[in-house]
């Protein structure tokens, strides 16, 4: 029985995101076959067997973002002889806390474990590995420590407690592993008096009372980019309600026809080339702005907003007035295509000019969307329902949605706002008006 | 005058390239016979099933980092067979090749990368095969310096190029832009110290094509410094080695020369970079034609090499790589004293007490440990 640990693939990454496995239990494999791609802080990459034989199980599943140590396949058979050599001595320990059982910048966690001596040979990394069940659990221990057992802390950690005159045993501890981290002191250390809870016995749900996720690579890209826009400039947001149905009647169509055969054809397309011309139009929307000058953008860089496994993309189709309908529609599959399996490249989200947020997806009717930071307009499409709809003086079921979006008000006015959103609607209850 | 072509010997397809101007250099390439030259890509198969598989090895866990030198090899090979046995050689961290064919042991590379050596190996035991240099250009000045040591011994200069000595530092088109690369040069060049600069211009620091770091050719920028320079198909490996014979010669008698060998780093910077983030699948194909190894192969068969004589150097090769796994595998951690012996050539209270700490912790985990 061998168990691969996730390594360390670049230096210095604590954790990585299982992006996809290459094998299936019962599959054998070679010392050297790739078994999986993780996702780092850094790069995707592929991990190659350590190990010949069986794979057994797999640990852990794709999407799950795991620390660096933890066990993710275990594979039978082989030649043992050949993956063991060399290989520590694995122990139970009783993973409470009456003894030395936590070695520095790790500990362990509730229940009996399974953990490896400390490495001797090349056989383990440099850093001890930590023993993390498969699955990954939110903290556990959310207490003071029993003062007679030792406190999982870190070095650095003790020694900023020792230098505010903290005592660790009294601190609440938050670390992933029950230690005491720099924030529990310096929180201690700030609120004596209150800094122990009396036993945090209400945990209603299973794991502590918060669960603390870094942020860190497309949260924290997001947060400050959608800080930085709403912050600085002026967001004014405008609706307008359209009956989409000659729309959902040009999908249909372009769906049946030849040209579009094998591409995907969908409101978004009609949406999207709605906007390119209405940008024409009303050119100013399409502008970046910046409190000395006005650049306003000769080509539209159009991007569109994707929730993907990474986090919220903005990836961009490149100079997008240029293209077909057909074309776009190729354009706008293979960004969002790129963008849901996590392999968008960065120089597909620069250089944005405006975005279309496609909430209608989601169900909703609209919203006001944040600007892409340095672009002037961002649309929202709406859900598209039927709807009881005037026509001629008669109510009709029709498909109505909502065209909305968000302006940088430094940049636009009121009336060219409303004649661009005006524009776009206009297209989309009328189609036909883009051969022109 | 900017060369409008790097020199070249071997084209894409292995064919002998003939012109007037490469004459001189077809000249000196003459002098390695059929074996040599199916010795040179012995170890060019050599070097690259070990970094595939120390590649490997790091995904695994059991190396700490590493740094591929995948389509480097042909530069590195000639560089490596015209250097004569009394000259120095000071590599960056990407000069596989180069400690392979001077005698270090594959697992002496591997140390310093699953951290249980700093240096890896000491140049007394493989004489002329100086130790990597991991900070990035260091080594232009520490080279630079050696050599102008060569210079003030009588060591070099005399006429007999077998006796006299020179300097070769290798690094890359990145490192060509750290200040101690420029002040190599300009040290070379003022006291005509024997060496000669070998400049993998691999395409890529990092993320950073060499395009925007060098808006004039290397080489020419080096003219610009007093020295003399060439240009090279970097992944010829012929071509590499008539002209580092050649410079290293002139270098021999004061002469200081460089060479910017046109290649590409056909794998990542090292196993934390991902270069599908900055750079086109398409060039990397381009690149993936020009690979020096099958390049050779294609010369070796036109000299009527046997296709048995190449499948038993990979079978070599690849033997030596597992070979190269197994004894990485049962390598034991270094010994916490050595990080401290080395500092200083004599004893010092601070490490002293430095060293004494780290047992102490270390002891602290008890039989455990």
């Amino acid at each position: 029985m061998q168990e691969f640990r996730l390594p360390d693939p670049g230096e210095g990454l604590t954790e990585a995101e299982i992006v996809s496995w290459r094998v299936r239990p019962g599959d054998s494999v070679a010392v050297n076959d790739v078994l999986l791609e993780v996702e780092t802080a850094k790069s995707l990459v592929e991990l190659p067997s350590p190990f010949e034989g069986t794979v057994e199980a797999l640990l852990v599943e794709e999407g799950q973002t795991v620390e660096v140590g933890t066990p993710i396949i275990r594979v039978s058979g082989g030649d043992p002889d050949e993956v063991e050599s060399g290989k520590p001595t694995e122990e139970t320990v009783e993973a409470d806390a009456s003894g030395g059982a936590v070695l520095v910048g790790y500990g362990v966690r509730g229940g009996a474990e399974t953990r490896r001596r400390k490495p001797r040979t090349v056989q383990d990394p440099p850093a001890p590995e930590p023993p993390t069940p498969a699955a990954p659990e939110p903290p556990v221990p959310a207490e003071p420590h029993d003062a007679s057992g030792p406190v999982l802390a870190k070095p650095p950690v003790r020694k900023l407690a020792k230098d505010l005159g903290v005592d660790l045993r009294q601190v609440t501890a938050t670390g992933p592993i029950g230690d005491v981290t720099r924030d529990d002191v310096q929180r201690a250390a700030q609120a004596p008096a209150a800094a122990q809870p009396a036993a945090s016995a209400r945990v209603a749900w299973s794991g502590g009372r918060e669960e603390r996720i870094p942020v860190k690579g497309v949260r924290r890209a997001t947060a400050l980019a959608m800080a930085q826009s709403a912050f600085t400039a002026p967001h004014v947001s405008v609706f307008t309600e359209v009956d989409a149905t000659r729309t959902m009647e040009l999908v249909k169509r372009l769906k049946a026809s030849d040209a579009f055969a094998g591409v995907k054809v969908s409101p978004l397309l009609i949406m999207a080339k709605a906007i390119l011309w209405a940008i024409e139009r009303s050119p100013e929307v399409n502008s970046t702005f910046s409190p000395e000058e006005l650049v306003v953008h000769r080509y539209v860089n159009l991007g569109i907003a994707a929730a993907t496994p990474r986090g919220l993309l903005v990836p961009n189709i490149k100079d997008a007035q240029e293209l077909s309908l057909v074309d776009l529609a190729r354009a706008i599959e293979q960004l969002t295509l790129t963008a849901r399996e996590g392999r968008t490249p960065p120089a597909d989200m620069q250089h944005g000019t405006f975005t279309i947020t496609n909430i209608g997806v989601f169900g909703m009717d609209t919203g006001t969307p944040i600007l892409n930071p340095g672009e002037s307009g961002i649309i929202a499409l709406g859900a598209i329902r039927q709807k009881p709809w005037v026509v001629d003086g008669e109510v009709r079921p029709r498909w109505v949605t909502t065209v909305g979006g968000s302006f940088d008000h430094r940049a636009v006015d009121g009336d060219t706002i409303s004649r661009f959103v005006a524009d776009v609607a206009s297209i989309l209850e009328e189609p036909a008006l883009l051969v022109e | 005058m900017t060369d409008a072509q790097p020199i070249r010997l071997l084209d894409e397809a292995g064919e002998a390239v003939v012109t007037a101007e490469n004459e001189p250099w077809r000249a000196i390439a003459d002098e390695l016979s059929t074996d040599d030259r199916l010795a040179m890509h012995g170890e060019m198969l050599r070097t690259r099933r070990f970094d595939v598989e120390a590649g490997h090895l790091q995904r695994q866990g059991k190396l700490g980092l590493w740094v591929p030198s995948l389509g480097q090899e042909g530069a590195q090979v000639g560089a490596a067979w015209a250097a004569r046995p009394q000259d120095t050689l000071f590599p960056s961290y990407r000069e596989h090749l180069i400690a392979l064919h001077r005698g270090v042991d594959m697992l002496q590379i591997i140390d310093i990368f699953r951290g249980a050596a700093h240096g890896g190996w000491s140049p007394t035991e493989v004489p002329g095969m100086r130790i990597y240099s991991l900070v990035i250009a260091t080594h232009a000045l520490h080279a630079t310096g050696y050599a102008m040591g060569i210079g003030l011994d009588g060591a070099s200069g005399t006429g007999d190029a077998s006796a006299d000595e020179a300097v070769m530092a290798f690094y890359g088109d990145g490192a060509a832009s750290q200040g101690d690369a420029s002040e190599g040069l300009v040290f070379a060049a003022s006291y005509d110290a024997p060496i000669v600069f070998f400049v993998q211009n691999n395409k890529w620091a990092i993320s950073v094509p060499s395009t925007r770091q060098s808006r004039f050719p290397l080489h020419e920028r080096a003219r610009g410094f007093g020295l003399a320079a060439a240009w090279v198909d970097g992944n010829d490996p012929l071509a590499s080695f008539a002209v580092s014979r050649r410079m290293l010669d002139d270098a021999r008698q004061g002469r200081p020369g460089y060479i910017e060998a046109d290649t590409y780093r056909m794998g990542a910077h090292t196993t934390s970079d991902d270069p599908t983030r900055y750079r086109s699948r398409d060039e990397e194909e381009a690149w993936a034609r020009r690979d020096p190894i099958a390049r050779l192969a294609a010369h070796l068969r036109s000299l009527g090499v046997d296709d048995a004589a190449l499948a038993e150097q990979e079978q070599r090769a690849a033997d030596e790589a597992a070979d190269m796994r197994r004894r990485a595998l049962e390598a034991t951690a270094a010994a916490s004293d050595d990080i401290f012996d080395h500092v200083y050539a004599e004893p010092h209270p601070l490490v002293a007490e430095q060293k004494a700490a780290l047992a102490a912790f270390e002891a602290s985990f008890g039989s455990d440990a």
